[in-house]
């Protein structure tokens, strides 16, 4: 229910223009996807254009930059590879980032086709699609991520707290105590300067 | 180092004989007179800087270690990176602004208050802009509180890794913010606050760090801060004004805000879904994992701050923190966890903010293996990695709250080390 109570009466009524230009988040239902589409070739191009120099031709990443594509049933693995096929749960989130947030340095820049054409070329990259795909805001929502079902709720409640609210050990905790790793990357505090190369 | 290593060992032997004779600290006497009580020094003699050389003062030169610090191959680019709290070397519990850690995911942005607006819209009966000066005519409200970066202590996972509890551990900040509370807001525009509803917040910057908050967070304790200990918040801290959101984690801390729109679900963003959230052994993923538990670390000794008097009396620093609520005890172990005293708070801690923690204690000289270990008033106790690790795997990568070891070696060097 809204409150009621009285206000101060600051601030003024936002213009329906104002909240469009803000107001570009989409839900995991789609809500809030403009019209348009794109295909994973007008994709291609555009990637090529706009994302490969960081992400790479195939959405594989290049040197350190995050890795879009791939990493299949890696997430139980000892070094886990999340990438948008692998980890993410929601297609929403990929068009909602990429149009709000990227290119990293020119984010906002991007069409809504182009964006559609972009996420085409993702999900195609990922092997989640064929070439010939055309993404639109109509089949947005029909599209079912690889790892959807891959998230829980937080539930250190149950699974922690009741375990560790408990008067702990003071005297006699262990037999012995053994080194048993020592640091990896011996990181100097350099005297000046505010940079560490380790 | 070699010489910093010789000084240490006299410092060492001299302490060591000094506990063998039983003299009392403080009364070993001098062989010759000090010239720097002796001969007039200069600061005595000559003048000082003006009242009018500095009209906004940084630390002296000679605390140029206490500076926020940064590891570059953590991270693709610096833009989108994170810098470090130099906590080795400070006290207390309020953080200095201008070494308090940074988190930037399109850089820190420079926004005028004159150009600052935000917008409240989504389910309210009036969507609403703001200026600066409309937030500043609202009732405001002063809380100290901690900001801590859901991945602190994250590359320690799998093992020590960084040795110098800046790195660990430094991805925290404390400070006494005065905002609007965000139900005010909510209350301005006539905002649906049905619990089942949500809050989603977003900066003006390029990454827009978008979150999702449930309702009855945003009607708790949300505040809306435009100063920080006393003065506008700093540019990269999210100037003219961010969100504080008591015990979350930081990232929740939206910067630049810019708009809050209440939604009837979450956004599921991708800072709620490729990130921050935190993949278990089996490969299953914990999302809205929002409190940071209770925590703590001893900062000196710590690698960076190594004990260079010798044995004797001395003091461990530590700070502890819950996003449950107030500390209420820290205990401290010198021997790796096998017992444990318990440690004297510097003052009865706030809630949900940083508590500093004393143990005066002697150094005989023999290696330590130093540990913190926190509670707070739910009486939930900081666990170990090893407990941790046995609930969720190596891969994490966030909230990680376990009890750090310090090894402190015979000179006095402490070491980042995991222990059976």
């Amino acid at each position: 229910a809204p409150l009621k109570a009285d206000t101060y009466q600051i601030g003024r009524l936002a213009l329906s223009e104002e909240i469009a230009a803000w107001d570009v988040d989409v839900l995991p239902d789609g809500r809030g996807l403009p019209v348009g589409s794109g295909d994973v070739f007008t994709g291609e191009e555009v990637f090529a254009d706009q994302c490969a120099a960081c992400h790479g031709d195939f959405a594989e990443g290049v040197d350190n930059w995050p890795v879009l594509a791939g990493g299949f049933d890696t997430l139980a693995d000892e070094d886990p590879i999340k990438t948008v096929g692998s980890y993410w749960p929601h297609l929403s989130t990929v068009w909602d980032y990429i149009n709000r947030s990227m290119p990293f340095g020119a984010a906002g820049t991007l069409t809504a086709d182009e964006t559609y054409a972009i996420v085409a070329y993702i999900l195609y990259s990922n092997d989640m699609v064929d070439d010939d795909f055309v993404l639109s805001q109509e089949n947005f929502a029909d599209f079912e991520m690889h790892n959807k079902d891959g998230f829980v709720l937080d539930d250190r409640a149950e699974t922690e707290y009741a375990a560790w609210r408990t008067e702990p050990c003071m005297k006699n905790c262990k037999e012995e105590v053994e080194v048993t790793m020592r640091s990896v990357f011996l990181v100097e505090t350099p005297p000046e300067g505010g940079s560490n190369s380790v | 180092m070699d010489e910093m290593s010789k000084t240490s060992r006299r410092a060492f032997l001299r302490g060591s004989a000094a506990v063998a004779a039983g003299t009392a600290a403080g009364t070993v006497s001098a062989q010759t007179p000090d010239p720097a009580i002796t001969e007039l020094q200069d600061w005595a003699s000559y003048l000082g800087a003006g009242v009018d050389e500095t009209p906004y003062g940084l630390p002296i030169s000679f605390e140029s270690d206490v500076i926020r610090r940064n590891v570059e191959w953590l991270t693709a680019s610096p833009i989108s990176s994170i810098n470090f709290t130099p906590i080795h070397a400070l006290e207390g519990t309020i953080t200095p602004q201008g070494c308090a850690f940074e988190r930037h995911h399109s850089g820190a942005i420079e926004l005028h208050k004159d150009d600052y607006r935000l917008m409240i819209n989504g389910l309210v009966e009036r969507p609403l802009v703001f200026t600066y000066e409309d937030l500043e005519r609202l009732p405001r409200e002063n809380h100290v509180y901690f900001c801590e970066c859901a991945a602190n202590t994250g590359m320690e996972w799998a093992g020590a890794q960084l040795n110098g509890v800046q790195f660990t551990h430094g991805m925290i900040h404390n400070m006494e913010y005065t905002g609007v509370p965000l139900r005010t807001l909510l209350k301005e525009a006539g905002a649906d606050i049905s619990l089942d509803k949500w809050v989603y917040v977003e900066g003006a910057d390029a990454s827009s760090n978008g979150r999702s908050i449930p309702m009855e967070k945003a009607l708790d304790d949300v505040l809306v801060a435009f100063k920080a200990n006393g003065e506008a918040l700093r540019m990269e801290h999210g100037y003219p004004v961010r969100l504080v959101v008591p015990g979350w984690e930081g990232n929740l801390w939206v910067k630049w805000l810019r708009r809050i729109e209440i939604t009837d679900r979450a956004v599921e963003s991708r800072e709620e879904t490729s990130k921050y959230t935190d993949v278990y052994e089996d490969g299953v993923a914990r999302k809205w994992t929002w409190v940071m538990d209770a925590k703590s670390v001893i900062t000196s000794p710590s690698p960076q701050m190594p004990i260079t008097h010798g044995a004797g009396p001395m003091v461990i620093s530590g700070l502890a923190w819950s996003g449950h609520g107030q500390i209420t005890r820290v205990d401290v172990s010198k021997d790796g966890g096998i017992t444990w005293e318990t440690a004297r708070l510097g003052k009865q801690g706030d809630t949900k903010a940083l508590t500093r923690f004393y143990l005066d204690t002697e150094w005989d000289g023999a290696p330590m293996l130093l540990q913190a270990r926190a509670m707070d008033d739910t009486g939930y106790v900081q666990p170990t990695k090893e407990q941790l690790r046995e609930q969720r795997g190596e891969n994490a990568v966030y909230h990680n709250n376990c009890i750090q070891t310090w090894y402190v070696d015979v000179e006095g060097k402490a070491e980042n080390v995991e222990v059976s």
